[in-house]
C-alpha cells in the first residue's frame, strides 16, 4: 500500500532541505529588537509599554485587541526606545516596539533548565488560558492563535488532533529539527494540546523525505497514549490545514468551513514546541526557529531567534549574502514573501529566510494562457486558476465569486506549473482579497 | 399560369393583413409608457457613458434628470456648461454653470525626486503591487507608476511618462474620476480646472513625519506649516503631516508655491514669475514643474 496523501492536485518542487543536517544555534542576541504589534492574523495588539520603560525577557508588552489577536511578550531585555511604525515582513509600515538591549535578565518563574516535564498538571481550561496569556499563534505561518483553535465554536466539537509535522515547503527545515532535537518535549506539548481540546486522539503528520523525524517520534509515542505519526507521501501543499486532514483522516473540509466543521483541530509541530515550554516551562513565545538557507549560502543554518532580531543579521551569521543575490524571501519559496529591504524583524510566523541568486529568482515574462489546463490539476482546492485569474483581470467580482475565489488558499501550486509564467496567483490574490471585501460590505 | 400568380399576390397580402391587425392589437397590449423626454436628454448628452455623473451610463443618467424634482447637484462632467444649461432648460429647471474639473496627480515622485529602494518584478498592476507591499521607494504612499489609471481612461486623457514613471493628465480629461477609482494609493484628485486652466495644489499625499518624507523623496510635503501661514485666503491646511489647498478657497496669489521649502506645491500653467523663469520653464504638465 502506497502512503497516504491528499487526494487533489499538488506538486513536488525540488526538496532543497540543504539546513536538514544543522542543528538549531541560539542566535545571538541583537543590540536592538523591534517588535512588531501585528504578528498573528487579526488585529494588531496595544503596547501597554511606554518610551523609557525597562522590560525583562518574557514580560507582557503588548496585549490583544479584539478576539482573534493575541498577547506580545518581549524578547529581550532593557529599554523600550520608541513605539514607532516599522516595514515588517508584509511589506507594510506596522507599529512595533523598538527595544535597546541590554544584558539578557528573564523574568525569575520562566523556568529555564533543561529537563524534561512529562507530567501535565493543569486542567483543560488552565491549558488554553496558559496558550493564551503566552501569545501563542500558528507557528507554521498562518500565525493565527492557537488558543482560538482549542475552544470550539458552540454546538461543534474536536474528534482528533492533527500535528502538522509535514513541512512541505522546500527549503526548510526548522520544524524537521524541532522534531529531531526536541522530539520528546514535542510530544509531551501534543498530549497538552489534546487535553486542551478535549481529544483522546492525536496524528502527527510527517512527510516521507524525514525517515529519521518519522522514526524518532515514532519511538517517542510509543510512551505516550493515543498518539500516532503517520508517514505521508512528498507533495506540497500538504501542510495546508485542508490537506493535512484530508490526508491523514481522510475527511474533506466543506467549502468556506472551518477543519472543527469535521471534528479536527490542527496545530504546527513547532506550536506544540510552544505550547510544551509555555505550559510547562512557563516561557511565553518570544523566540522560535528559523532556517536561513539558499544554494549560495555559505552556511545553510537553523536558527533559535528572538523575535524582533533583524534578518540582517541572521544573514550575516549564516555567511553573509552571496555576491549575486537576487531576492531574500521571508518564508518557504512556495508561499513566502520577498523582503522589500533586510532590515525586516523577525515575527512569529517567520519561519525561513530564503536567499535566492539573480537566475533563480527572475521571474520570466509573462505569456498568453494555451489553455492546458495544467494549472487545474494541480490545484489541491480543486478550483480553475486561470480562470479565477482572467476574472480579476476582467473585474469580474460576482463571477469569482460564485467560483469559489475565496476557498483558495494561495499555495502558488498554479503559478508554479503554469508553462506561460503567468502571475496567475497575484491576480487571484487580488480577486479573493477584493471579493472579501464585497462579502464583508454586505453585512 | 396567370391565375398562380393571382393567388400568390392574394394568399400572401391576406396574410399580411391578419398579421398586421394582431401585431397592431399586441403593440397596443404590451405597450410601454416611456417618458419621451428621456430619449431627448439622452439625444443632448455626450454619450460617452463614462459613468462620471454616478449613474451607470447616459441613459440611466437621463432617466434621473427626468424623474428628479432637482437636477442641481446632477451634472454631468464630460458636457460643456451649455449642454447642461441646454438639458435644463429643456426639463424646466435652472442649472447653475459648474465649474469644470480636471484630474491632477498628487505625487511628484520621479526617479531623480525619489530613490528606489528595492526592484519589483510581479505582475505589472498598481493594483496587485499595492497589496503585496509599501512599494519600490521609501515613500509608502506615492505612485507605483505600473498604470492602472491610464488602464481604465476612456478619453486618451492620461499617459505614463517614460522619464519621470508618472501618470500625465492632459486636457483630453473630462473628470469622470475612472482613474481616481482605479488608483489604489488615491493620489488622484478632481480639482478646478482654474480660470485660463491655471490651479495650484500639493503634488503629495506622504503622511510621514517631515524627516521620514523628506528622506524618502525630495518633493515630499513635510508638513511644515509655512504655507499655511502665508496664505492670506486661509486655504490651506495641515492634517497628518499634509498640506492640502482648498481650491474653494485659493485665489491663486501664487504665494504658497514660494514659500515651500520642498516645491511640493505645484503651479501649472501661470506666466513664469521672472526670478522663477528656469525652475518653472513651458510646462502644461502638473508633474514636471
Amino acid at each position: 500500500m502506497g502512503l497516504r496523501t491528499f487526494k487533489k492536485g499538488g506538486v513536488h518542487p525540488d526538496e532543497n532541505k540543504f539546513s536538514a543536517n544543522a542543528p538549531i544555534q541560539s542566535a545571538d542576541i541583537p543590540k536592538q529588537v523591534s517588535i512588531p504589534l501585528g504578528q498573528h492574523i487579526g488585529a494588531p495588539a496595544n503596547a501597554i509599554v511606554q518610551k523609557g520603560d525597562t522590560v525583562k525577557v518574557g514580560q507582557l508588552i503588548a496585549e490583544p485587541n479584539g478576539f482573534v489577536s493575541a498577547n506580545i511578550h518581549s524578547s529581550v531585555s532593557g529599554t523600550v526606545n520608541k513605539i514607532d511604525t516599522v516595514i515588517d515582513a508584509s511589506g507594510f509600515k506596522r507599529p512595533a516596539v523598538i527595544i535597546d538591549v541590554e544584558g539578557d535578565e528573564w523574568l525569575e518563574n520562566i523556568d529555564r533548565s533543561a529537563d524534561i516535564i512529562a507530567d501535565v498538571k493543569l486542567s483543560k481550561e488552565e491549558i488554553v488560558e496558559k496558550i493564551k496569556s503566552s501569545g501563542i499563534v500558528g507557528l507554521g505561518g498562518a500565525t493565527f492563535p492557537s488558543h482560538i483553535k482549542l475552544t470550539p465554536p458552540p454546538g461543534k466539537k474536536a474528534e482528533v488532533l492533527l500535528i502538522n509535522g509535514v513541512e512541505c515547503e522546500p527549503y526548510l527545515t526548522a520544524d524537521h529539527r524541532i522534531m529531531l532535537e526536541k522530539g520528546e518535549e514535542t510530544v509531551i506539548g501534543v498530549s497538552i494540546l489534546m487535553k486542551g481540546a478535549g481529544v483522546s486522539k492525536a496524528y502527527i503528520g510527517i512527510e516521507n523525505n524525514k525517515p529519521d523525524a518519522i522514526a524518532h517520534l515514532k519511538n517517542i509515542c510509543k510512551k505516550y497514549k493515543g498518539i500516532e505519526v503517520v508517514p505521508l507521501k512528498v507533495q506540497y501543499p500538504q501542510g495546508g490545514e485542508k490537506q493535512l486532514i484530508d490526508a491523514v483522516i481522510r475527511r474533506e473540509v466543506p467549502s468556506g468551513a472551518l477543519p472543527i466543521e469535521v471534528g479536527a483541530v490542527v496545530q504546527n509541530v513547532g506550536t506544540a514546541f510552544a505550547v510544551y515550554e509555555a505550559v510547562q516551562k512557563n516561557k511565553p513565545l518570544f523566540e522560535r526557529v528559523v532556517t536561513v538557507t539558499g544554494k549560495k549560502l555559505e552556511k545553510p543554518s537553523n536558527f533559535l531567534v528572538r523575535i524582533g532580531t533583524s534578518t540582517q543579521q541572521l544573514i550575516d551569521a549564516a555567511g553573509g549574502l552571496p555576491q549575486d543575490t537576487g531576492k531574500v524571501v521571508s518564508g518557504g519559496p512556495m508561499m513566502g514573501k520577498a523582503l522589500s529591504m533586510l532590515d525586516i524583524p523577525v515575527t512569529k510566523g517567520s519561519s525561513g529566510v530564503l536567499i535566492f541568486s539573480e537566475s533563480e529568482s527572475k521571474r520570466r515574462k509573462m505569456e498568453p494562457c494555451i489553455r492546458c489546463g495544467k494549472c487545474v490539476g494541480v490545484c489541491p482546492m480543486g478550483l480553475e486558476p486561470y480562470l479565477l485569474a482572467n476574472q480579476t483581470e476582467q473585474k469580474m467580482w460576482e463571477q469569482l465569486e460564485t467560483d469559489s475565489v475565496m476557498d483558495c488558499i494561495e499555495c502558488g501550486s498554479c503559478m508554479y506549473t503554469c508553462p506561460a509564467d503567468r502571475p496567475l496567483l497575484d491576480f487571484i490574490r487580488l480577486g479573493k482579497g477584493t471579493v472579501g471585501k464585497i462579502m464583508r460590505s454586505r453585512n | 399560369m396567370s391565375i398562380t400568380v393571382i393567388y400568390t399576390i392574394v394568399s400572401l397580402s391576406a396574410l399580411g393583413v391578419v398579421a398586421a391587425v394582431i401585431l397592431y392589437f399586441v403593440a397596443q397590449k404590451f405597450k410601454v409608457e416611456e417618458d419621451p423626454r428621456i430619449d431627448e436628454v439622452e439625444g443632448m448628452l455626450p454619450g460617452a457613458n463614462c459613468g462620471g455623473c454616478g449613474f451607470p451610463g447616459c441613459r440611466s443618467f437621463a432617466e434621473n434628470m427626468v424623474k428628479a424634482n432637482d437636477i442641481s447637484d446632477m451634472n454631468c462632467p464630460v458636457a460643456d456648461s451649455q449642454t447642461m444649461a441646454a438639458i435644463g432648460h429643456y426639463l424646466g429647471f435652472e442649472v447653475s454653470a459648474q465649474d469644470p474639473k480636471i484630474a491632477v496627480i498628487k505625487c511628484n515622485g520621479t526617479c531623480s525626486n525619489r530613490n528606489k529602494t528595492n526592484n519589483y518584478d510581479g505582475a505589472s498592476s498598481c493594483a496587485i503591487a499595492s497589496s503585496l507591499y509599501a512599494g519600490d521607494t521609501g515613500c509608502s504612499f506615492g505612485c507605483l507608476g505600473h498604470g492602472d489609471c491610464v488602464d481604465v481612461c476612456n478619453f486618451d486623457a492620461i499617459y505614463i511618462d517614460e522619464t519621470t514613471g508618472l501618470p500625465v493628465v492632459n486636457d483630453n480629461c473630462v473628470a469622470c474620476g475612472a482613474c481616481i477609482i482605479a488608483c489604489p494609493k488615491g493620489i488622484i484628485e478632481l480639482r478646478k480646472k482654474g480660470p485660463k486652466d491655471r490651479r495650484i495644489f500639493v503634488s503629495c499625499i506622504n503622511k510621514d513625519k517631515g524627516a521620514v518624507a523628506k528622506k524618502a523623496c525630495n518633493v515630499a510635503c513635510i508638513g511644515c506649516m509655512k504655507c499655511a501661514k502665508v496664505c492670506p485666503f486661509e486655504a490651506i491646511t495641515i492634517d497628518n503631516n499634509l498640506a492640502y489647498i482648498d481650491y474653494n478657497k485659493c485665489k491663486l496669489c501664487r504665494k504658497c508655491v514660494s514659500e515651500c521649502p520642498t516645491n511640493a506645491i505645484v503651479e501649472v500653467n501661470f506666466v513664469p514669475k521672472k526670478q522663477k523663469e528656469e525652475i518653472i520653464a513651458e510646462t502644461e504638465k502638473p508633474e514636471n514643474s
